[in-house]
């Protein structure tokens, strides 16, 4: 027996105004897509696949000209500010990039206590208490409540930004390339926790990458986009092993492989043909 | 805040200056020696002196008690005019900047209006409406200036509002208010205090300049800009009497440069980290050249031996580079891998000598195609000083200048920020391609169409009319390599070329890099931080961590057979190869930054092989000679049995 | 291109109707009236409403400002009130001292600024310092008072330049510049100062780009990086400061006409105030904002020619 999906996505259509004389680009093109409770779901894609504005319009961030987007049964895709606002209680994000994401002006304690502030009547203490406790669950020491993000890494912020996407215990968190613009080492250590947190609070994510690899390490079902539209999407390891759409077989074939001898045979394999089943990328 | 701006001496002098006259002016009636309107005939137009410390105008009357009284009348003027200013300009450049949409877009023409008013004869005509009333001249003005403070305003609140934290909070379930409250406006008192400051200044001079004119408070009355159009009257007597009014007008507005100013420089730093670029780089000396060691095999187009490359910091240097070695032959492919901070770009603008701005090699020799490029011992400079060592040094530059491009060319990593956004891809190729190998316009031309086509881009004669931002990430990419080949090179150093471009893209362009190397006999140098990239291009890899090279070997033995604990964890960690759904086996820890390196080896705090012997001296780069070279002292064990 | 060219003129109409409407409006508050003003004390009331209907007084306002509009269009744009003289005809009389004034100053500005500029980008340490201190005493100095100190210096004490007065070109070519050097070099010593400030900070900003490092790495000349490619793209935001600069200038010929007694624009500006010379006021009001917007045209003009990516689109 199948339970409802926590996440329904139904034919979403996104356009973008680029100006009052060109026609609007259109971001998504009937894209769809389901997430189940507790799941990690994947979505990949090159630039300009739409997949980050999949992600836009969960949050209420994305002109939507047409689709559905529903939340545990409830139509998400124009609610109102005052009813946006409170879904931040349960669907939450975390963006790709590190420095970016969080205030330069205040500190880390101040960040996570943000959210709480905003949703919940705790008094100050508690608010800091949860704060120190979230850091701690994410790997940091509870020190670092008073650093500004100037003074931590790469790795530190992005596991603050986790930090602040859980502190309010909700059901979904998108994962924008989370792991992208940090260092392979640090991309196995929080890839680790990702999986870490999901397994033990149940927490479902919609993780976007252009990485197949780590989206296969990561996911159960992955859904691969292009140009704003879905070209396949199935059972992660079934996808890896045996893609079907001849841009997912051009896309995993592109992956380098670190093993040099591997990798001389996958190129020979690549060259001879394979990608020319697809027009060359054209230029602008 | 305040504690940063007081320790900027100009800043508080200026600061402090403008309190005193202030006070000075505003309590004038306290302190004042005489009476301002007091006239004495009988001492008209003198000098400095005990009694009337700046003199005595042409009436008699005090220049000082003048001065003092004059100013409370223009800086209320000014005053008034900044309230205007600010009371307009700041909520609806905040509203406008925000909410961006038809309130914007009527708000901003209203304020390009606005601007195109040429002031001071609008501001005559209300003089010629309300005579010798200050208030509608300065409101006036302060509505004038709005445009001024709206657009920063606006220009603030809008790059805020799109920053990715803004965005992150809005998603947290803040309110518009909210936001705007706790994170736009915060971004917004360092530029509001700046044009507010510079606006003062012009309201001060714009007051003065219009009591010149005699449009303003009306004599006896003193004011700054009358007493120097009453100076103007007896410019042939006493000329003193120009000074003291314009020059306590010159200062007041000098100080208010220097507040705004000040203040600018102060917001921009705390945010950012300071970036201090040289006007041209700069090349020192290294202290003695190291001797290379004997070398084995044929010799290396590039030899690189103990380079040690130092930055500035607060407190003296701080070492980012330590004792790299790195040999390059003719027509081989060597990768230099690491992850971010270790080290890697910084070595390749070494080898071309265009180390960022104080940053310099304090140790080590750089050899190409025999000639020494960094080389030149301090001892050999130190004794032809003066002009003859500057002949030194420049000749040494131009040697470098004359390598670069022509004998070793680059291929940056982001393509688009390093194409000049001015000039069309043709124009750039063509003067690359001139200044290497000569020639006229048009075969250079030509040849910049053919290179064009040697990089696979399809349809040169249209690309080469192309501005930058007009090309495609993988385009430009390909135009940055074109442009690296145009001296027809025996060496290419290519940073990250691929980090940029979708994976597609990618490896297409290594593709393209590998058959370049097989046309051309090319030698490249590719760093990277990707192990798939580097299995892809290179033969041989240098890995580095931390300032240091800690394994030297084919990429082959490298992935094979490791003989460093972080080159292992490494590709261990490399979600390819792991079993999905379990954990990646991470290296713990983070790596340390320079400064803060562990005596000894640098991994020690994250390796599991770690023993207290490797703690102690510097490591040298040793292991089981040839090929295959480590910096662990432990790599026996890690040998395949 | 047709597109740019029609925006702008319909910009600057708005702007012209918008700015001569609003001074019609501001000028009749004036308590007192023009009639009163000519007549002054002496005339009978049967004069005064004679002057009244005679100036079209007793019309409502906005069939006074269109009127005064239809003359505006044809060239007719009212007489003085305090000399009777067609106020289209004194305008022209004193345009060529204005722009002659002008033009010169943008040389002085232009050229002083943006060499000092550029040297302050290029040369660190005490130089690039005493620029900055230079740029700001420069735009601290009021030009009126620097001009009368110029005035005490050179042709008081010195006697080398005349103190006031202009000699019209057609009379001499020396003595009209001469006339011009000290009003030049106070209007623009000012401009110059921020002209500099603008082009060493563009400068400096270029310098640090990424393919300014790019560049030099693909052994591009020294030369070629700083003044083929730097100064290009410092050029574009210098070019939208010069576009102010100059519509300042227009402005402070107000004062510095003034100081040097040149029978310009700017002078009359000021005795038209003094007189309550309104017809007077408000063509000037009118041909200072004409100045201004044709500047900006070329302004605009020029951003576009230097900016390949408005250009392209």
């Amino acid at each position: 027996m199948n339970a409802a999906p926590l996440l329904e996505i139904e034919g979403l259509v996104v356009r973008y105004r680029t100006g009052r004389r060109t026609p609007p680009v259109v971001a998504c093109d009937g894209v769809d897509l389901s997430i189940d409770a507790g799941e990690i779901a994947g979505l990949v894609g090159e630039s300009g696949s739409g997949k980050s504005t999949v992600a836009a319009a969960v949050l209420g961030l994305a002109p939507v000209a047409a689709g559905t987007i529903r939340f545990r049964g409830e139509d998400i895709t124009h609610v109102s500010g005052a009813r946006r606002r409170a879904l931040a209680q349960h669907v939450q994000v975390v963006f790709q990039d590190p420095f970016g994401s969080l205030s330069p002006r205040r500190t880390v304690g101040q960040t996570l206590s943000e959210p709480l502030e905003v949703h919940r009547r705790l008094g100050r203490a508690e608010r800091a208490a949860r704060a120190s406790a979230m850091l701690e669950r994410v790997g940091l020491s509870a020190t670092a409540v008073d650093r500004r993000p100037a003074e931590l890494s790469g790795g530190q912020r992005q596991r603050v930004a986790i930090a602040r996407a859980l502190i309010l215990e909700p059901e979904l968190i998108v994962c924008d390339e989370a792991l992208s613009a940090l260092d392979l080492s640090v991309q196995a250590q929080v890839l680790n926790l990702l999986q870490e947190l999901q397994r033990d609070l149940g927490v479902s994510y919609l993780f976007i990458a252009h990485d197949m690899a780590v989206v296969r390490h990561l996911a159960r079902r992955v859904t691969v986009m292009r140009r704003g539209v879905v070209v396949e999407r199935g059972d992660a390891q079934q996808l890896w092993d045996a893609p079907q759409h001849p841009y997912t077989r051009a896309l995993l074939a592109a992956i380098p492989d670190p093993d040099p001898a591997a990798q001389r045979r996958r190129r020979q394999a690549r060259e001879p043909g394979t990608t020319d089943d697809l027009p060359r990328a054209q230029a602008r | 805040m305040i504690g940063a701006a007081l320790r900027r001496p100009a800043l508080t002098v200026a600061l402090g200056f403008l309190v005193l006259v202030t006070i000075a002016c505003v309590g004038a009636p306290l302190w004042v020696p005489t009476d301002p309107l007091q006239q004495d005939l009988g001492a008209i137009l003198q000098p400095p002196s005990s009694a009337h410390l700046l003199g005595t105008d042409g009436l008699g009357r005090d220049v000082l008690s003048r001065l003092a009284s004059g100013g409370r009348v223009t800086l209320l003027g000014a005053l008034e005019a900044v309230v205007v200013f600010l009371a307009l300009g700041v909520p609806l450049g905040l509203l406008a900047g925000y909410h961006a949409g038809r309130f914007d877009t009527v708000t901003t023409r209203v304020a390009e209006v606005l601007l195109s008013v040429p002031a001071i004869i609008f501001l005559l005509v209300v003089v010629a409406v309300f005579p010798a009333s200050q208030l509608a001249t300065m409101i006036t003005l302060g509505v004038l200036g709005t445009p001024n403070v709206f657009r920063v305003v606006r220009g603030s609140a809008r790059a805020a509002s799109q920053e990715l934290y803004v965005r992150a909070a809005q998603t947290v379930g803040l309110t518009s208010g909210q936001v705007l409250r706790r994170h736009i406006a915060p971004a917004l008192s360092g530029p509001i205090i700046v044009q507010t400051s510079l606006f003062a200044a012009t309201a001060v001079m714009t007051d003065s300049a219009l009591a010149f004119l005699g449009f303003s408070v009306q004599p006896p009355q003193p004011s700054w800009g009358g007493m120097i159009a009453e100076a103007s009257a007896v410019i042939d007597a006493d000329p003193w009497l120009l000074v003291p009014p314009g020059v306590l007008i010159a200062l007041v507005v000098l100080a208010l440069g220097i507040l705004g100013d000040g203040v600018r420089d102060l917001a921009a730093r705390s945010v950012a980290s300071v970036e201090r670029p040289r006007r041209r780089p700069r090349r020192a000396a290294p202290a003695a050249p190291r001797a290379p060691g004997p070398s084995a095999g044929p010799p290396a187009l590039l030899s690189l031996h103990g380079v040690t490359v130092a930055f500035p910091a607060p407190h003296g240097e701080v070492t980012v580079v330590r004792d790299v070695a790195l040999d390059v032959c003719e027509g081989q492919a060597v990768g230099i891998v690491g992850e971010s901070g270790c080290g890697k770009s910084v070595v390749a603008r070494a080898v071309l000598g265009l180390l960022p701005g104080g940053a310099r090699l304090t140790d080590g020799s750089i050899r190409f195609d025999g000639r020494e490029l960094a080389g030149r011992s301090e001892r050999e400079l130190g004794r032809v000083l003066g002009a003859h060592g500057r002949e030194l040094a420049r000749r040494s530059e131009r040697e470098l200048g004359r390598v670069r491009g022509a004998q070793i060319g680059f291929v940056p990593q982001d393509p688009i920020a390093t194409l000049d956004p001015a000039f069309t891809v043709g124009q750039q190729l063509t003067e690359v391609v001139r200044r290497h190998r000569g020639g006229s316009r048009p075969g250079a031309r030509a040849r910049a169409v053919a290179l064009l086509a040697m990089v696979d881009l399809p349809d040169p004669e249209q690309v080469v009319r192309r501005y930058p931002h007009q090309l495609s990430g993988g385009m430009a990419q390909r135009v940055g390599i074109a442009l690296a080949l145009a001296g027809e090179p025996k060496l290419l150093i290519a940073d990250e070329p691929t980090t940029a471009l979708d994976m597609t893209v990618q490896a297409e362009v290594l593709g393209l890099l590998r058959d370049l190397r097989e046309r051309l006999g090319m030698a490249i140098v590719l760093i990277t931080h990707d192990w798939g990239v580097l299995a892809d291009v290179c033969d041989d890899a240098v890995v580095m961590y931390a300032g240091e090279v800690v394994e030297v070997a084919p990429v082959q033995s490298l992935f094979a057979a490791s003989l460093h604990p972080y080159t292992r964890a490494l590709i261990a960690s490399n979600p390819l190869l792991a079993r999905a759904g379990e954990p990646l086996p991470a290296i713990p820890g983070q790596v340390p930054a320079p400064g803060a390196w562990p005596a000894g080896c640098h991994f020690v705090p994250r390796c599991p092989l770690a023993v207290p012997a490797c703690s102690g001296e510097l490591v040298a780069l040793g292991g089981p000679g040839g090929a295959h070279r480590t910096r662990c002292l432990r790599h026996e064990e890690l040998a395949p049995r | 291109m047709v597109r740019f060219a029609t925006r702008w003129l319909v910009t600057s109409l708005l702007l012209l109707l918008f700015v001569s409407a609003f001074t019609f409006v501001l000028v009749s508050l004036i308590p007192g009236d023009a009639a009163r003003s000519i007549l002054g004390q002496s005339g009978s009331r049967e004069q005064y409403l004679q002057l009244r209907q005679q100036l079209g007084l007793d019309d409502a306002l906005p069939a006074q400002y269109w009127h005064w509009l239809h003359g505006a269009v044809q060239g007719d744009v009212g007489s003085s009130i305090t000399s009777g003289e067609p106020v289209g005809s004194m305008l022209s009389g004193r345009i060529g001292v204005t722009l002659s004034l002008v033009a010169s100053s943008v040389v002085v500005a232009g050229g002083l600024g943006v060499a000092l500029g550029v040297a302050g980008a290029l040369r660190g340490g005490w130089i690039g310092r005493a620029i900055d201190v230079l740029s700001l005493a420069g735009l601290a100095l009021p030009s009126f008072w620097l001009g009368l100190v110029l005035v005490a210096i050179f042709a008081v004490k010195l006697g080398w330049l005349p103190a006031t007065g202009y000699t019209p070109l057609g009379d001499s070519p020396v003595d009209w510049l001469r006339s011009l050097v000290l009003p030049a070099v106070t209007m623009g010593v000012g401009c110059a100062a921020v002209i500099a400030k603008q082009t060493r900070d563009a400068m400096r900003e270029t310098l640090a780009k990424d393919y300014i490092f790019a560049l030099r790495a693909r052994g591009v000349s020294e030369r070629s990086v700083i003044y083929r490619h730097a100064l290009k793209n410092a050029a574009i935001p210098v070019t939208t400061v010069l576009g102010l600069v100059v519509a300042g200038l227009f402005s402070a010929t107000v004062l510095v006409e003034q100081v040097f007694a040149l029978p310009g624009l700017g002078s009359l500006a000021v005795q038209a105030t003094a007189d309550h010379d309104l017809p007077v006021i408000e063509a000037l009001v009118l041909f200072f904002t004409a100045m201004v917007t044709t500047v900006n045209l070329l302004v605009d003009l020029a951003y576009v020619r230097l900016n390949p990516k408005v250009r392209a689109a």
